[in-house]
């Protein structure tokens, strides 16, 4: 799925992509048609898919702007929406770590919830970083975005319906195979039922936009509470941290082992 | 309509788009380009390396189990009908694209043959 194969970065980086185009062509497709139904002009619908790249943010945008809310109210449910990023930008900069600052700059404007994914998969599988790699995948991707969005905002008079093409399912088709290899041990896969369930909860008591963020937060932390408490039971130390690269150079490193935890939770880490 | 009056007639909208463009790429842009990732504290790094799971599954849990619009468990979500399946595809292929085209492949089928 990721990592030790001997193709070149440029291939490799294509290879990353193509999943997520499958999925962006027809999201792009769906947003694009969506936007000139709530009266965005698809010159500007395009504009929106270059500059925020955000599936999220533009399709709550769209909703909202259709219904007539609010410059503030629609800034603000957006930055919410998105706050989601702040936490995937942190968690993915230890792999970039020793890249120059601009670098780093321009791949976090690559960040989305799909190449934060797949990049973040291939490192913890002890993929050697390779900037082309990382850059074709982004700007790849991007392409789909908008050329999907820009198909729809100028085209989407031809299609009535969305739905038979099953475009209202392909975000999430798309999310569930990115959730799916970050189950790495049963500790990763009680934080997922946990975090789901919370976010579900949570928008089902009207927290929606908040709930994504809020449940990620809670998630996270009782991931990490779980791992303290069994390390303190084995009465091994936890070092390093998960997303420490330079544990990659380990040779038991293998696709299982989230890179740091083979000390802290030895059983899990060998499904 | 001239350039100004295009301007002018889409300017809330101009104004609600640079907004949100600004608070889009805050968040994604901030952490990536300012923190040092090679020398966070121990305990944040094991948190941070429990987002990936946990932000996939915050935005696939509601995704699944609301359907058009209402929470929906049951057998009439076509959503939830799909992804079980689709967890098996993922789990045993691990192949992202296999994965995907089988869900959007099965709702297409779903409501070509009318069951949904």
């Amino acid at each position: 799925m990721s990592g030790n194969s001997p193709a070149s970065p440029l291939a490799e980086g294509l290879r990353r992509a193509l999943p997520i185009v499958l999925g962006y062509l027809p999201v792009g497709f769906a947003f694009g048609v969506l936007a000139v139904k709530n009266n965005i002009p698809p010159s500007l619908a395009v504009a929106m898919s270059v500059l925020m790249f955000s599936g999220s943010g533009q399709f709550v945008f769209a909703g909202m702007w259709g219904a007539g809310a609010s410059a503030l109210s629609i800034t603000a449910a957006v930055f919410i929406v998105n706050l989601r990023y702040l936490l995937q930008s942190a968690a993915e900069s230890p792999w970039l770590a020793g890249l120059p600052r601009g670098v780093r700059f321009l791949l976090g404007l690559g960040l989305t919830d799909e190449t934060f994914a797949v990049h973040v998969t291939a490192f913890q599988n002890g993929w050697q970083r390779s900037l082309t790699t990382l850059f074709v995948c982004n700007q790849t991707t991007q392409l789909a975005w908008v050329g999907g969005a820009a198909i729809g905002a100028f085209c989407g008079e031809l299609v009535s319906d969305v739905k038979p093409l099953g475009l209202d399912y392909a975000l999430t088709a798309m999310f569930l195979a990115l959730l799916v290899p970050q189950c790495v041990s049963r500790l990763h896969v009680l934080v997922a039922l946990f975090t789901a369930t919370l976010s579900i909860a949570f928008k089902a008591a009207g927290m929606s936009q908040w709930n994504i963020a809020v449940a990620t937060v809670l998630g996270a932390s009782l991931g990490t509470w779980l791992l303290l408490r069994k390390a303190r039971q084995e009465g091994t130390p936890l070092d390093g941290g998960c997303a420490a690269p330079r544990e990659q150079e380990r040779p038991t490193d293998q696709r299982a082992t989230v890179a740091g935890m083979t000390e802290a939770m030895p059983e899990e880490t060998q499904s | 309509m001239n350039e100004t009056g295009w301007f002018s007639a889409n300017a809330a909208l101009l104004l609600c788009i640079l907004g949100s463009v600004v608070v889009t790429l805050l968040p994604k842009l901030l952490p990536v380009t300012f923190l040092k990732g090679d020398s966070l504290p121990p305990l944040l790094r094991h948190w941070l390396s429990f987002v990936p799971v946990a932000v996939m599954a915050a935005l696939v849990g509601p995704d699944v189990f609301f359907y058009e619009g209402h929470f929906n468990a049951g057998p009439s979500n076509l959503f939830l009908v799909v992804a079980l399946p689709s967890l098996l595809v993922a789990w045993w292929s691990k192949n992202y694209f296999l994965t995907i085209a089988f869900g959007i492949g099965l709702v297409i089928l779903a409501r070509w043959a009318g069951w949904y």
